[in-house]
């Protein structure tokens, strides 16, 4: 894997003797790469999984949409999903490069495509939620198909949804990894070079190891709080 | 058409689903004057609940008309007509994301109502189903199953509609519950006066709450269509009179009280009733003390009359 | 715009990558194997570990935040993150490789066990204590066989997880087909791809024999959950 990789960052230069050691964690070593290393891919991290979640979430409200219309379609697109989720990210990446080259647009379909598979399930799950009663109710009210997507279906499937959205965001940041096998993006850059070394460097995994799992579980939190707010119908007694 | 009652007449109504041998209708006519409360009822499989949602269009008509107070129903978009009707299913279908005030308000704002107006009305609902003010804020999840029940009412009622169509509404509530809801339903009837299509498979409540009964039997055949009191006294065939029981004398006899019904000049002995109990009840002490008379005694504590079992009897001739 | 995105593609890339499948079939044959035994050796672990505790937790109705906790964690915990870490703990190899894996399908397995046990219809399990079975046999002759459905579904997806992440071992030295993914100087993007796309088919091949497998092996229980699904009739 020589392509797109810069040269040898000679990391342990003017170093510490923590860094020269290779002891577990060295803070200071932490400090001093925040700025070249640490921050800019963390960076590159959030930019790579945001886009990644935010075209996914429109191709699957537009699939889920369709799906919800023409009922027979559903099966199809669910099967389609599953078989995509089921494609090693490394395999996808690679066999992505001779269509869009090495590029950020091959990191992104490929991160696309995921976070729309686990989307999508959701999605339809949620949109079929609405229990058959309330429906009936409505539409024996004068509520016209449109008004009962909008004003029941939709709000209704806001759980579902928002539990999509998280395993999407938690398994697009985990996936975003794999991206540093092609170019030098995101948090799995810096280990992916500390893992070229003989002896890998401990701190420099450790550092983007760990907040690339602070990211995910700070952003899984956050969407926890944010559909606590976004229904609150489901906050006292039955779940939706 | 708001306000008022409304008629409805069916008119030689079939209907048949494709896959099944026996039509769920067949050739059904009826006509339910304004301001009825007419119940259908009838063993599963005999139509009732199809004839129900033709009404509003939930299911669509084969053969025949439906008429509202003279138009026919496809004479308006099912939306328009629905919008007119009010609407009760067993499982109610709150919307389990509004609340309350929110569910009640669904057809008012749907007919462009002002917010005012329609919180005015709320208000108004609650009250009248017999709910407290303060739960227009509350999620449906938060109310129990007779609340809800209440609450799905109060929303069929909430645009002042002339028909009330309510599927099973009470069928999935305890006894105690039940027997209050029916009372009140029959208050709310006699108050607002509005045209009532009551879907049951229980005789039971059919004959407590309907003014008219219909008994729809198997492959949707229209068995009788008349008054509690004329079904039990006189049951067109077979069918009904194992439908309705063997007891159908005793239950024809719980239709009336001792105040609604000519009684035996005063003449003293026997222990003392209210105006207010049932023929049957009043049937029940003869039998169980042996008395051979019961003195009926009216508000004032004064007697109006008197009962004996041969009187009884011969009440159920006329 | 479509212009743009493809003016790389190498459409001959693929023919080449097909050809270089066709010219090495016993060597892609053999990393084949090295990765199905890496996968293998995770999974066995994960299900030894993991499974007994989820069913035990499951059969107790306890420690749902665990077993919710650990799914959560073990999703956002990245694969090649894990093996990074296992690789500065327990040096270059076959052991950290499958340690890391192992960690990775311990998610599925126990939150699967653990919600299939949990969700048994408790009815049925009073049932069963009623008419006095014993707590072992109310785990091995009721909760097992009604859970096997939700049960085996996780172990699939554990096993479709670690075959698919083995690969990314290859940087650690896992070996397997990932050693000519992350190898483009020696294969050249040819093999790289062609690698890839024997990745591709192993996944897909252990999602469908596992899938297939569940179908023959349990259709009563399939199918009852199909029904218990399918219970609102939608009206129209």
């Amino acid at each position: 894997m020589s392509h797109a990789s810069p040269p040898v960052i000679p990391h342990f230069g003017t170093a510490s003797d923590c860094v020269l050691a290779n002891r577990p964690f060295c803070s200071d070593w932490v400090r001093a790469h925040w700025q070249d290393t640490l921050g800019p891919a963390l960076v590159q991290h959030v930019e790579l999984t945001a886009i990644a979640v935010a075209i996914g979430f429109i191709l699957a409200g537009g699939l889920a949409l369709f799906a919800h219309r023409i009922r027979r379609a559903e099966q199809p697109i669910g099967v389609v999903a599953t078989l995509v989720y089921t494609i090693p990210s490394l395999a996808l990446f690679q066999i992505l490069v001779p269509f869009t080259g090495i590029t950020t647009t091959t990191v992104e379909i490929a991160l696309v495509g995921y976070s729309l598979v686990v989307l999508y399930p959701n999605m339809a799950a949620g949109l079929n939620h609405a229990p058959a009663d309330v429906v009936e109710a409505a539409r024996g009210m004068g509520l016209t198909e449109r008004q009962i997507l909008l004003r029941i279906e939709l709000p209704l499937a806001v759980p579902a949804v928002l539990s999509g959205l998280r395993l999407a965001v938690v398994s697009t940041i985990s996936i975003a990894t794999i991206a540093a096998f092609l170019m030098p993006r995101g948090l799995g850059y810096p280990i992916f070079v500390a893992l070229r070394d003989p002896a890998p460097f401990k701190t420099e995994i450790y550092a983007a190891g760990g907040l690339a799992v602070a990211l995910a579980l700070v952003c899984d939190t956050a969407l926890v709080v944010a559909s606590r707010a976004l229904v609150p119908w489901t906050r006292k007694g039955l779940a939706a | 058409m708001t306000g008022t009652a409304a008629e409805i007449v069916f008119d030689n109504v079939s209907k048949r689903y494709p896959g099944r041998s026996s039509p769920a209708l067949d050739g059904l006519s009826l006509t339910i004057p304004a301001g009825t409360f007419c119940v259908l009822v009838g063993p599963s499989g005999g139509g009732k609940t199809t004839a129900l949602k033709l009404i509003n269009r939930l299911i669509s008509l084969d053969e025949g008309d439906i008429r509202i107070d003279g138009t026919s129903i496809l004479d308006l978009s099912p939306v328009a007509l629905r919008r007119g009707i009010g609407y009760v299913i067993q499982q109610i279908g709150l919307f389990p994301h509004h609340t309350v005030g929110e569910n009640i308000g669904t057809v008012p704002k749907l007919l462009g109502w002002p917010a005012a107006r329609i919180r005015e009305r709320t208000e108004e609902l609650l009250t009248i189903v017999g709910l407290d003010r303060a739960d227009a804020t509350r999620y449906p999840q938060e109310l129990s199953g007779g609340q809800r029940q209440r609450v799905g009412l109060a929303r069929a009622l909430a645009a002042d509609p002339p028909l009330l169509l309510m599927d099973e509404p009470f069928g999935a509530l305890d006894p105690i519950t039940r027997a209050r809801q029916q009372d009140e339903i029959r208050r709310l009837h006699r108050e607002v006066g509005k045209t009532i299509v009551f879907v049951t498979h229980d005789i039971d409540e059919a004959i407590q709450l309907g003014d008219r009964i219909a008994i729809l039997g198997e492959g949707g055949r229209l068995a009788q269509y008349d008054t509690p009191d004329a079904i039990l006294a006189d049951p067109a065939d077979p069918f009904v009179a194992a439908f309705i029981g063997e007891d159908r004398a005793l239950r024809r006899l719980a239709l009336r009280r001792l105040g609604d019904v000519p009684l035996l000049p005063f003449a003293g002995g026997g222990p003392s009733v209210g105006s207010a109990l049932t023929v049957r009840n009043a049937v029940s002490l003869l039998l169980e003390g042996g008395f051979d008379r019961l003195t009926v005694t009216g508000d004032a504590g004064t007697p109006i009359g008197t009962i004996t079992l041969a009187h009884a009897t011969s009440l159920l001739q006329s | 715009m479509i212009a743009v995105l493809f003016d790389q593609f190498q459409p001959g890339t693929f023919i080449d990558a097909l050809r270089f499948i066709g010219d090495n079939p016993g060597f892609l044959g053999q990393k084949a194997l090295e990765q199905i035994e890496l996968a293998g050796a995770a999974l066995l672990i994960a299900l030894v570990v993991a499974g007994p505790l989820g069913v035990i937790l499951g059969h107790f109705h306890r420690g749902a935040g665990l077993a919710i906790g650990t799914s959560i964690v073990g999703r956002a915990l990245p694969s090649l993150v894990l093996i990074a870490v296992f690789l500065t703990v327990l040096g270059i190899g076959f052991v950290n490789n499958m340690v890391a894996l192992a960690v990775l399908a311990t998610g599925p397995v126990l939150t699967n066990a653990y919600s299939a046990v949990d969700g048994v219809d408790r009815g049925v399990v009073e049932a069963a204590r009623g008419m006095g079975l014993s707590r072992w046999q109310i785990i091995t002759r009721v909760e097992l066989p009604l859970a096997a459905p939700l049960l085996f579904a996780g172990i699939r997806i554990a096993a479709v997880t670690v075959v698919a992440t083995a690969p990314i071992a290859a940087v650690a030295g896992g070996g397997g087909l990932g050693d000519v993914i992350v190898n483009q100087a020696s294969y050249r993007l040819s093999g790289v791809v062609g690698a890839s796309l024997c990745v591709m088919a192993l996944s897909a091949g252990v999602w469908i024999a596992l899938s297939s497998l569940e179908k023959v092996s349990a259709p009563g229980g399939v199918g009852s959950v199909r029904v218990r699904r399918n219970h609102h009739k939608e009206l129209k």
